[in-house]
């Protein structure tokens, strides 16, 4: 697969304040598994707002599935939107729907008739453990398992890029491993997956991930060459 | 343990159709979309009532005129009488001539004149109601004209004469009872805006989710409209109903009244017509307002 996302001299301020972002240029492949790290404030999820088309950037040409989304006209937006997936870092679900109807959501909006829409809502809420909690709204479900439906809506609709902001921020370890093991299973499947997190641990148990790291608003290594763990010197 | 068939099916009918929360009933928009519409209907039917009543009136009346012959002396104004309505009998274009009652004038000018009074001291004009035969051109003229030379001291009074200053007053109320629907109209397009403008608001939430999900303007904005057409329908419905039972109480009343001129003013079928279509009009008038209002807020989003 080819380059799906490139940014280039990417710049965003929200206002009259400094810019969030300065300089962003990046290009991710298809298939890959990234990881975006930094410290907080250092503009990872603006860099993700942009990358899902919440935002557009102040400056500089972002381009997706080879077609450059800061000057596409908006009622363009939902053909790409849908094309992504995302788990936000506060989930936001829909706080009077079920679990059930959350997730069935991304085929809803994309008009899949309703008889199709069960199979693939039934098989996503087992596939992440939550089959018993089909009919509980957001509010009566944990963190771990809010968590859980945000995931299954976000991949329900097989998107070419997954996008996924702290998800390990709030859950215990073994949540932190049956995510990370629930999104190479993703990956391998072809998805792209873009991962904004603090845990560096969590970033060397997927062998050929690349790394991210912004610092104040720019890349630290614009190459995109970083690894985790860095390479030693004496490497080959 | 797997969520049932029908549990499924109705949260899929909720999530389709509730997407946004909320129960209709529990807004204010039905009841404030009911009283605008029940003013409407009652401002529509009174200027629907006038009119008609008014076109009764006209049509009843445009074809009769008086024939009023004032001579003192009574021998000489009943030869005059005589005189004119043979003459008017046998004149082609007049279907019916009726001298009236000479103890009908003296009782209808009794209550002024006192029931003492003798009436043959009075030198009251002789009447003589004439039915025109058709809708010639000029009757009145011609009646006028043929009187006088029968009679010079007669006169002609049209009936419809009379109904100048009525006419007018009616045409008044009437254009002021379509303009309040106009302004019902744009009362109630006012409401729905500033309801969809909240209710935008309000979801948000729910809105920026649908949008990075990837659901369209138009997506978004059919909630809303279907949400607003239900408000509208019920409230209009609820606003007709109780317009018309205040309208048939009102007709009731009238018809209770014994008074030809208020009896006049009824609904034809056509009215009843109108008066159902509004409500109808409304509806479509607030999903309009509504879908428009939501679609230009949802454009200023990305």
């Amino acid at each position: 697969m080819g380059t799906i996302v490139q940014f280039e001299n990417v710049g965003l301020r929200y206002g009259m304040s400094a810019e969030t972002l300065a300089d962003v240029s990046f290009s991710l492949d298809g298939g890959g598994f990234y990881f975006l790290t930094g410290a907080s404030g250092a503009g990872k999820t603006s860099l993700l707002k942009l990358l899902y088309l919440a935002q557009r950037p102040s400056r500089g040409v972002i381009r997706l599935f080879g077609e450059d989304v800061v000057t596409l006209p908006r009622k363009r937006l939902p053909g790409f939107r849908r094309r992504i997936g995302v788990v936000f870092q506060d989930f936001r679900l829909v706080p009077h729907l079920s679990a059930y109807d959350n997730i069935a959501l991304p085929l809803r909006v994309s008009g899949m008739e309703e008889s199709e829409i069960d199979a693939p809502v039934s098989e996503m809420l087992a596939w992440v453990g939550l089959a018993d909690r089909a009919g509980a709204r957001p509010a009566t479900l944990s963190g771990g398992e809010q968590q859980r439906v945000a995931i299954a809506r976000a991949v329900i609709g097989r998107p070419e890029i997954l996008i996924a902001d702290e998800p390990t921020g709030n859950v215990d370890a073994d949540m932190a491993h049956r995510l990370l093991t629930l999104f190479e299973a993703l990956n391998k499947l072809g998805t792209t997956l873009v991962v904004a997190t603090h845990d560096l641990p969590l970033i060397g148990k997927i062998p050929g991930a690349q790394m991210m790291r912004l610092d104040k608003g720019r890349l630290a290594d614009p190459t995109g060459s970083l690894r985790y763990p860095p390479k030693r010197p004496d490497a080959p | 343990m797997k969520m049932d068939a029908a549990r499924k099916a109705e949260s899929a009918t909720a999530a389709r159709n509730r997407l946004l929360p909320e129960g209709r009933v529990a807004g204010p928009m039905p009841w404030v979309i009911a009283i605008m519409m029940f003013l409407t209907v009652l401002a529509a039917a009174g200027g629907l009532a006038l009119n008609q009543g008014m076109r009764s009136l006209r049509s009843e009346l445009s074809g009769r005129a008086t024939v009023q012959i004032v001579e003192a002396d009574a021998e000489t104004r009943a030869q005059a009488v005589k005189k004119m309505v043979a003459r008017l009998r046998v004149t082609p274009g007049i279907r019916s001539v009726q001298p009236v009652d000479s103890g009908k004038l003296a009782d209808q000018l009794q209550p002024w004149l006192g029931g003492e009074m003798d009436t043959a001291d009075l030198p009251i004009p002789a009447l003589i109601d004439v039915e025109f035969a058709g809708e010639g051109p000029r009757p009145v003229e011609t009646l006028a004209k043929l009187a006088k030379s029968i009679v010079p001291q007669a006169r002609v009074e049209p009936h419809a004469a009379f109904l100048g200053p009525l006419s007018g007053l009616v045409a008044t109320l009437a254009g002021v009872a379509a303009l309040l629907v106009l302004l019902m109209a744009i009362a109630t397009g006012a409401v729905v805006v500033l309801a969809a403008r909240g209710a935008h608001e309000s979801h948000k939430g729910t809105i920026d989710i649908l949008h990075l999900m990837g659901a369209t303007d138009v997506q978004i904005a059919r909630l809303f409209q279907r949400r607003i057409a239900l408000d509208a329908m019920l409230g209009g419905g609820l606003g007709l109903v109780t317009a018309v039972l205040v309208i048939l109480l009102v007709g009731n009343r009238l018809s209770a009244t014994g008074s030809d001129l208020l009896r006049a003013a009824y609904l034809p079928p056509w009215g009843w017509a109108v008066l159902v279509a509004l409500p109808v009009g409304g509806i479509l008038l607030a999903t309009l307002a509504a879908r428009m209002t939501v679609l230009r807020a949802l454009g200023r989003a990305l």
